[in-house]
């Protein structure tokens, strides 16, 4: 228990043992130093997306545009409600955390076990969302075409709503299979191939006069581009993404190279590849803080239930435990702000 | 440290009311972000708009409400706050400046230079 536990029973005995710098204990000070090394990987991974996000300043996604999906809400438009329904999950786990916290300084067992009960079921909540979340980014809704130089262009009808490729790309018949290992050269395969070719994509355009490119460049309205014929009269607005007349969309969409359907780390239908990769890395970063939290505070879950921390008649266990569970919500504050507000 | 070996009194009332705080603070985000209102979205104030420094501000005083309430941080001896706290920020200040900074710059070769991306 002397391990577990310190005391500061030996003050002016310095070199005695059971010292305590700082005023606290071992096990939580340890805890406290882990977190600084864990909040300044995390920085530095967010500091990595702001820099490439200052980098493509111009053509960077709208998260509102990005992140517009909400349980059972088929094609309703509900940018950000769903993240904002995690993060309250999230500080709701914290909160019953630091109940549990509390209820064990009074060494009330019951208690510390049914609100880490409770904290242990909000981040499995938490866990799920984000891989539904995950789900949604990776399947896409609209699809998008890919040029040859890279950037990504985006179809919307003459109100400025997008449209999904599914609702104009024509049906050419020009099948090809899948090359994969077992129907061809047996060391050579290649990854599923989109739902239509750019060529059925071409047709379906040439076919619908109606529709219009969006490129990934925003629209920030200065004398040059309001000049620029390239760029449609009515349906730019400032801070939106630019649209294209229909003779530049026309021109534009010859040059694409690929159909991009959902994301995934080289290519996604939302704009800058490095949206998609910083989004998977971080989120799946924090995701996996959360999982690992659950398992721990399960592991403390069982002792409490156990009576361990009864034995030992401290509940610091749970109180550092709790400090990594406050700090992945934390982390999550931040994550929110960056990714989906600002 | 408030939590001494003597007997302990209970936090809950405060603690319920910092995530009334915390509640607050993320409905007013969420709102500020679906409705954009156009006074603070098209005016900037030191390179960044007036909106996305609300939403900055409001983060970070959510993450002291968290150290500070839920990770009894107020409890804690000042040279540990000092250890973990200020470390923390210079270093995370520092980062963030050196980044953004170059990333700005990298920013201004690709539009001033005569490097054509998209096409």
């Amino acid at each position: 228990m002397g391990a577990t536990v310190t005391t500061a029973n030996t003050t002016g005995n310095t070199w005695g043992g059971g010292n305590e710098p700082m005023g606290a204990s071992y096990g939580k000070m340890m805890m406290w130093f882990f977190i600084v090394s864990d909040a300044l990987t995390f920085s530095g991974f967010l500091a990595a997306y702001g820099f490439s996000r200052f980098k493509f300043i111009d053509t960077w996604p709208i998260a509102d545009e990005v992140f517009t999906h909400f349980p059972f809400l088929h094609g309703v438009d509900a940018p950000m409600y769903y993240v904002a329904l995690m993060t309250f999950i999230l500080i709701f786990s914290s909160v019953t955390m630091v109940l549990a916290v509390d209820a064990g300084h009074q060494m009330k067992q019951k208690k510390v076990a049914f609100y880490m009960l409770l904290t242990i079921v909000g981040g499995l909540i938490f866990v799920g969302s984000q891989a539904w979340e995950w789900k949604n980014f990776i399947k896409g809704e609209f699809g998008a075409v890919e040029t040859k130089g890279g950037s990504i262009l985006q179809f919307i009808d003459k109100d400025g709503k997008r449209v999904k490729l599914a609702d104009f790309a024509a049906t050419l018949h020009e099948d090809r299979t899948q090359h994969k290992a077992s129907n061809g050269v047996w060391f050579e395969s290649e990854p599923a191939l989109p739902t239509y070719s750019v060529a059925e994509v071409q047709a379906g355009f040439k076919a619908h006069p109606d529709l219009l490119i969006r490129t990934e460049a925003i629209y920030r309205g200065t004398d040059a581009e309001k000049k620029d014929a390239k760029l449609h009269p009515e349906l730019n607005k400032v801070k939106h993404k630019t649209v294209l007349t229909r003779a530049e969309s026309e021109a534009m969409l010859a040059n694409g190279a690929l159909v991009v359907e959902g994301a995934n780390l080289q290519h996604n239908e939302y704009g800058s590849k490095l949206f998609a990769d910083f989004f998977f890395f971080i989120t799946g970063f924090h995701g996996f803080h959360v999982f690992s939290g659950v398992i721990i505070n399960i592991i403390i879950f069982l002792n409490v239930l156990l009576g361990t921390y009864e034995k030992r008649r401290s509940y610091e266990m749970v109180e550092k435990v709790g400090l990594y569970w406050h700090f992945v919500d934390l982390v999550w504050v931040f994550v929110f702000t960056f990714f989906y507000l600002v | 440290m408030a939590h001494d070996n003597h007997a302990h009194e209970s936090h809950t009332k405060k603690i319920w009311i910092v995530f009334g705080i915390l509640s607050i603070v993320t409905i007013v985000e969420v709102y500020l972000g679906i409705i954009k209102p156009a006074a603070l979205v098209m005016n900037d104030l030191l390179g960044m708009n007036l909106l996305n420094w609300i939403f900055i501000i409001l983060t970070l005083y959510k993450a002291y409400k968290i150290t500070w309430a839920f990770m009894h941080m107020d409890g804690e001896k000042a040279s540990l706050r000092w250890a973990v706290v200020g470390t923390t920020v210079f270093l995370v200040l520092y980062l963030i400046f050196i980044l953004l900074v170059e990333g700005n710059y990298v920013y201004e070769v690709f539009r001033d230079s005569t490097i054509k991306w998209n096409f």
